[in-house]
């Protein structure tokens, strides 16, 4: 930690650049998808659906497709995105030969990964805005909390990413960690549908406060359990964001 | 004082020493060589010089201040050319400058002007939307020497900036490299190309197994290791045990190469001297860096 700076900013300025020059082709990933799981279920599956608490099910998955695309942006971009910047492209060998360091590198990214999360939960909240689905003044911090989400899943990317020996290894991330994560953190069906003991564990996953978080703002419905999901969250980036500067350093610096 | 001084600098990955131990002091304006072959640990030694890998022992220092506490302040004034071309493939020819520039916080008005400069003396005015993967071997290495200057550098280092450059391309980088070193700039070139070390170099280190074994003006070392002429003399596998007896004997300083044979610090008349009645072909010819680079670290290949 004691050589990042704000120079940061530098390496997320880059990424935005190339993000603007490509934006097409990251469209169908960050808006498309997302709409189709949302109409898709929500009015496909959500027919046959009634929930407890007299809602619809389009209503209930919203906020969880905002939370889970969200987390979606900000992995895909500090996953694969960053392991081909430093392994394939150099990009990271290049920048740490300028006045930057790698910690200031690696800064860069996660906010830039987290940057596309509260670009893509942003849109998917207007979308679904305009479907009616949100209905309390309190959604207009899903911004903030899907930047803050995308920390928490950027900074957890990277620091995979920092320990990989290839690119194939992702494939445990995303088919051991990440998918069950989207199935069992409530996006689809709420956590009560589980045994108790499941309940309690599908908090360790990161996904559930950040959807729990979102579901609340998007609906209202305040209480106390929304303040322990932002404490989690916020302990998420205290802890892991320093570590994967360290272990960024540790892989780069030798 | 040195602009570059290093005291018992020493590189140890896993299981091997990459460098040895390595003092040296580069001087204010001067273009400084490594060389050596591969894996000698010349990158390595200038991955530290840059400040992107940690010494394992020892300490550098450039413009006079220590490198670990001030490796910012020092790497905003080098220019770094890599041996791999690291360009930014996600951006234009133009867009490479100009975000490289930014991590330099060099204005965007400045760096615009600095960029359309580089591109227009390295060629490369009519590229500047094209796409990295657009340009040909030998403009990217032009644009990578053109991104190492973005920053006005007090000392440029280059590894191996022309190899797999054709003619035309290398004598172009040659008279660029000339020029930044008469506009004051320190140069550390890192090569394998002998002509080039002893063309441009006021004076070469020769690495090997990770350590410095000599360092000096190419010429000294010529004068040094070689003398003015080098006696080559071609020896059947079967006579060559036999040959190496006789130079013994004769108390000559040589070196037994591939299919050949060495003989240094003889007269221009030696085939008549020293040399006479060896049963073997005997040329001379003008000695170079290349042949005190041969007899330095050839060793290795033969034994």
């Amino acid at each position: 930690m004691k050589t990042f700076s704000w120079r940061f900013i530098r390496v997320w300025q880059r990424n935005r650049d190339v993000f603007f020059r490509l934006w097409h082709s990251e469209l169908p990933g960050a808006v498309a998808e997302p709409m189709i799981i949302l109409l898709a279920m929500g009015f496909g599956l959500g027919a046959f659906i009634g929930l407890v608490n007299g809602g619809s099910y389009i209503e209930f998955i919203a906020p969880g497709i905002i939370a889970s695309y969200g987390m979606y942006a900000a992995v895909f971009e500090c996953t694969y995105g960053s392991f081909i910047r430093m392994e394939h492209q150099k990009t990271y060998d290049a920048i740490i030969a300028t006045p930057l360091s790698i910690e200031d590198v690696t800064a860069g990214e996660i906010f830039w990964g987290a940057t596309r999360s509260a670009m893509t939960g942003t849109l998917i909240l207007i979308i679904a805005a305009a479907f009616q689905l949100v209905h309390s003044p309190w959604a207009l911090l899903i911004p903030a909390v899907s930047l803050l989400g995308g920390l928490v899943f950027a900074s957890m990317s990277v620091l995979y990413t920092s320990i990989i020996p290839s690119i194939y290894s992702f494939n445990y991330y995303f088919t051991l960690f990440i998918t069950p994560m989207f199935f069992f953190s409530g996006v689809f069906f709420p956590l009560t549908s589980f045994p108790g003991l499941v309940q309690d564990l599908s908090w360790i996953l990161p996904l559930t406060p950040l959807v729990y978080l979102t579901r609340g703002l998007v609906t209202g419905e305040m209480n106390g359990t929304l303040l322990m999901a932002l404490g989690i969250l916020i302990a998420l980036v205290a802890v892991l964001f320093p570590i994967s500067l360290a272990s960024m350093r540790r892989r780069l610096m030798v | 004082m040195p602009i570059i001084k290093t005291e018992h600098l020493t590189k140890k990955f896993k299981d091997l020493v990459a460098v040895n131990d390595v003092s040296l002091e580069v001087e204010d304006g001067e273009c400084f060589g490594l060389l050596g072959v591969n894996g000698a640990g010349k990158t390595s030694l200038i991955r530290m010089l840059t400040a992107v890998s940690p010494p394992t022992e020892g300490k550098i220092w450039v413009l006079g201040k220590d490198l670990e506490k001030h490796s910012r302040e020092i790497k905003a004034a080098l220019g770094v050319v890599p041996q791999v071309n690291n360009l930014d493939p996600d951006l234009t020819v133009l867009q490479n400058l100009m975000t490289f520039a930014r991590y330099f916080a060099i204005p965007r008005d400045e760096a615009r002007k600095r960029s359309m400069e580089l591109l227009k003396a390295f060629e490369l005015e009519s590229k500047l939307r094209s796409r990295i993967d657009e340009l040909s071997g030998g403009m990217k290495r032009r644009l990578l020497i053109a991104r190492g200057l973005l920053n006005m550098p007090r000392i440029l280092i280059l590894d191996e900036p022309t190899v797999g450059l054709d003619p035309q391309a290398k004598y172009m980088m040659w008279n660029k490299l000339t020029e930044q070193k008469s506009g004051g700039v320190t140069l550390i070139l890192c090569t394998q190309n002998m002509e080039e070390a002893a063309t441009l170099c006021d004076r070469v280190a020769i690495m090997h197994q990770g350590r410095v074994i000599t360092l000096d003006a190419p010429r000294t070392l010529v004068q040094k290791y070689i003398g003015k002429e080098i006696f080559e003399i071609e020896v059947e596998p079967a006579k060559r045990e036999e040959m190496v007896g006789e130079l013994k004997k004769r108390g000559l300083e040589f070196e037994a190469l591939l299919g050949r044979i060495h003989v240094f610090h003889i007269e221009p008349d030696g085939a008549k001297g020293p040399l006479r009645d060896l049963p073997g072909t005997i040329r001379s010819r003008a000695a170079s860096l290349e042949d005190v680079f041969l007899r330095l670290t050839g060793r290795s290949l033969v034994e």
